[in-house]
């Protein structure tokens, strides 16, 4: 019978795209999993340096590092970490509109903004948004490691140390939970202040050193700027995850209302075409 | 007798590998071996390829081989920020011989692709290994 025929391919094609959303939702739960273990493994580490670059702020110290003055800002650099792939619902989009809302407030202040990009949606998103790509990093896989960021941290850090860049930010997906994720901009140099602790010295003291307070505070904060954006990823890769998940949900769930209402059409279709056969045999019969 | 501790607090990039109250700490830092005591002034400094002892409360022992990194002492905690760590009981003896050797061929070998700052950090930390390794065996 040929009733619906067009209606039986495009069940047929909805179904085949239901089987891939469905199958990447499952493969999205797994590794979000695994990217989730991978977050909290690394998380004392940062939540370690975090704490002594805490300390550092609060004390009195003979030697300041640039990276802890403020100073006038004439440009300010954003790292964002974005992920590699599509497919994951609004997480890029709002990520960026997040961005770029951040960034043009700085442009009415005549402040000109440089980006650096980890991720390959980043990097596109820059490209066509315009504004100047400083660096630029992709394909970091599920398991990136800390090495994979170091260069773009450096490129940053150098800028950072010329002069080029007066303040910079980090930009990334934080996950709250598989249901939401929050892009983020947070400041990473100079050194944010951190909100006063009681279990410091009163009081100014300042640290001993070996051998000098240089080369340490140095090690120090560019462990903690990478530690920092290292976090970044590894929550973002989470997000991603998520975000894919949930997402490949929704085109599941909709691919099979579509099927259900695809097929109410074809079987009323099939119900017409019996009905206009047997009447026509009726009145066929009577005519005789 | 109440012996006095401090916390302590030993993370890599990777993971947490001890955390809580100890008697005392041994660290070797970029000028020396460094051994701390609850109450120690603020410090800061970075440390060399070594091992971390520590003195649990009770006097236990546990021994940790890190491979650089940055200590931070205040005196109530006390921070190590490794590069890599790993517990001396895991450590692999084989594994460090054969770094040590690669090591020494490296310095020795003009033409290697390894510089001989790189190769020299190398023989450092497999050196640092392999004392740990020998230390946890003799106990």
């Amino acid at each position: 019978m040929a009733i619906g025929k067009e209606i039986k391919t495009k069940i047929g094609s909805i179904n085949n795209t239901q089987k891939i959303t469905s199958a990447m939702e499952m493969v999205a739960a797994s590794k979000m999993k695994k990217a989730q273990e991978r977050m909290a493994s690394s998380r004392p580490y940062a939540d370690s340096i975090r704490k002594v670059i805490g300390h550092v702020a609060h004390a009195k110290l003979e030697y300041r590092h640039p990276y802890l003055e403020e100073r006038e800002i004439k440009r300010v650099g954003y790292i964002v970490i974005s992920t590699d792939r599509g497919l994951c619902g609004g997480l890029n989009t709002n990520e960026f509109k997040a961005v770029v809302r951040h960034a043009q407030k700085q442009q009415q202040d005549g402040i000109e903004v440089d980006f650096a990009a980890i991720g390959s949606k980043a990097t596109g998103f820059f490209k066509r948004f315009g504004g100047r790509l400083l660096a630029q990093k992709s394909g970091l896989g599920d398991k990136p490691s800390v090495n994979d960021v170091l260069g773009t941290v450096q490129v940053m850090l150098d800028a950072f140390d010329e002069g080029k860049v007066d303040r910079l930010y980090l930009v990334y997906n934080k996950f709250v939970n598989t249901m939401s994720q929050e892009p983020t901009v947070t400041q990473l140099l100079p050194l944010p202040k951190a909100e006063s602790r009681e279990d410091l010295q009163k009081g100014t003291w300042d640290y001993l050193y070996e051998p000098d307070p240089q080369p340490i505070l140095e090690v120090l904060i560019r462990r903690y700027v990478e530690s920092t954006v290292y976090q970044g990823v590894v929550d973002n890769i989470a997000s991603e995850q998520a975000a894919r998940m949930v997402a490949m949900k929704a085109a599941t769930d909709n691919a099979e209302d579509l099927i259900d209402q695809l097929q109410l059409v074809y079987n009323k279709a099939r119900q017409a075409a019996i009905t206009q056969e047997i009447s026509e045999i009726v009145s066929g019969a009577e005519a005789v | 007798m109440a012996a006095k501790t401090v916390q302590l607090d030993v993370v890599s990039a990777e993971e947490m590998l001890f955390s809580g109250a100890v008697e005392t700490v041994q660290v070797t830092g970029s000028e020396g071996e460094l051994g701390i005591y609850p109450g120690h002034a603020p410090l800061l400094t970075t440390i060399k390829p070594g091992m971390v002892r520590v003195v649990m409360k009770g006097g236990e022992e546990e021994i940790i081989y890190v491979a650089g990194g940055v200590l931070e002492v205040q005196p109530h905690n006390v921070t190590v920020l490794a590069d890599t760590a790993i517990r001396g009981e895991e450590l692999d003896e084989q594994e460090a011989l054969k770094a040590k050797k690669q090591a020494e061929e490296a310095i020795a070998d003009s033409s290697s692709d390894l510089s001989y700052a790189e190769a020299a950090a190398e023989l450092a930390r497999a050196l640092a290994q392999l004392q740990i390794i020998r230390k946890v065996r003799r106990k």
